[in-house]
């Protein structure tokens, strides 16, 4: 398997380690902010576990589960939790991205 | 059109890391350092490396069972410092398999990071009530008289299992031993 640009994606054992290139960027931001001492990993974790426990008692029979999903929603309450910015700011940027045209430059 | 079409986290994502690149917390280019870190020098190879050795050498195995965090700090593995690591071995008596019931805690250091189905709720929770008919589904049909525990990780210990060195293995050097090992076989749901 090829990803479009040609560069063949990061493989562990055979599989996918990030099932879509978002999910390996917010894995690095964590281990960035986290290694350069923002948060100890430690918290990360129990704001993920918090995510987690909630979705597992809370999900309908056939919701799927995605574990990325709940990373990144961990990490913007912690994120925000820890001042490192506000989560309006976060939001603002969000819609920003959202509505501008398809196939913008990045 | 607009970017509305594209998955709503993939632009949370984006958003995020562009907030806090303006803020000067970090870097793009620090990320891609992670992510090829665990991408390529951090994965299970290293534990492989670890069983083999045990393999060969009987007094690192029992320095990697009796305290399994010093006993790999004799390699020098990246992947964030493990604060407990404890090596579970299996025996004819007794199999060992691996979970974190909670989130997805895993001993990056010596296998990477984890496989989807070991964050699923499905293995989390089953693997703990019924870890015969798990093990069975994923492959491993062990004898009715093995015994099977299960350890469940946490933020303190990290678990990894030393599988039994398969027989017709034996003689062989400790290089050509790693390639046998499999990441399955250290997470206890794969025999060797």
């Amino acid at each position: 398997m090829e990803l479009e640009d040609g560069l063949a994606p990061p493989m562990a054992n055979g599989e996918l380690l990030f099932e879509a290139p978002w999910q390996g960027r917010v894995f690095g931001i964590a281990r960035v902010l986290s290694e350069q001492g923002y948060f100890p990993w430690d918290d990360f974790r129990e704001a993920l576990i918090n995510k987690i426990s909630y979705w597992d008692q809370s999900h309908r029979e056939h919701d799927p589960y995605a574990y990325y999903d709940h990373f990144l929603a961990a990490l913007t309450d912690l994120l925000s939790r820890k001042k490192l910015f506000d989560f309006s700011e976060l939001l603002d940027r969000d819609e920003q991205f959202r509505v501008r045209p398809h196939g913008h430059d990045h | 059109m607009t970017d509305h079409d594209r998955e709503p986290q993939a632009i949370r994502a984006e958003a995020l890391e562009s907030l806090l690149i303006e803020k000067g917390l970090l870097t793009a280019d620090a990320i891609d350092e992670v992510i090829v870190r665990y991408s390529e020098r951090v994965g299970p190879m290293n534990g492989a490396r670890v069983v083999a050795r045990a393999w060969i050498d009987p007094d690192f195995k029992q320095r990697l069972l009796e305290d399994g965090t010093s006993a790999i700090n004799e390699f020098s593995f990246e992947g964030g410092r493990i604060e407990k690591l404890v090596v579970v071995e299996n025996t004819e008596k007794v199999h060992n398999a691996v979970v974190c019931t909670l989130c997805s805690c895993y001993p990056w250091a010596v296998l990477g990071l984890p496989p989807r189905w070991y964050k699923d709720p499905q293995y989390r929770s089953r693997i703990v009530r019924e870890p015969r008919t798990v093990l069975k589904e994923m492959g491993l049909d062990l004898p009715a008289d093995l015994e099977i525990r299960i350890w469940d990780s946490s933020a303190e210990v990290r678990y990894m299992v030393l599988p039994q060195q398969p027989e017709h293995s034996l003689g062989k050097s400790e290089q050509e031993l790693a390639q046998l090992v499999t990441r399955n076989s250290m997470v206890g749901v794969e025999s060797l």
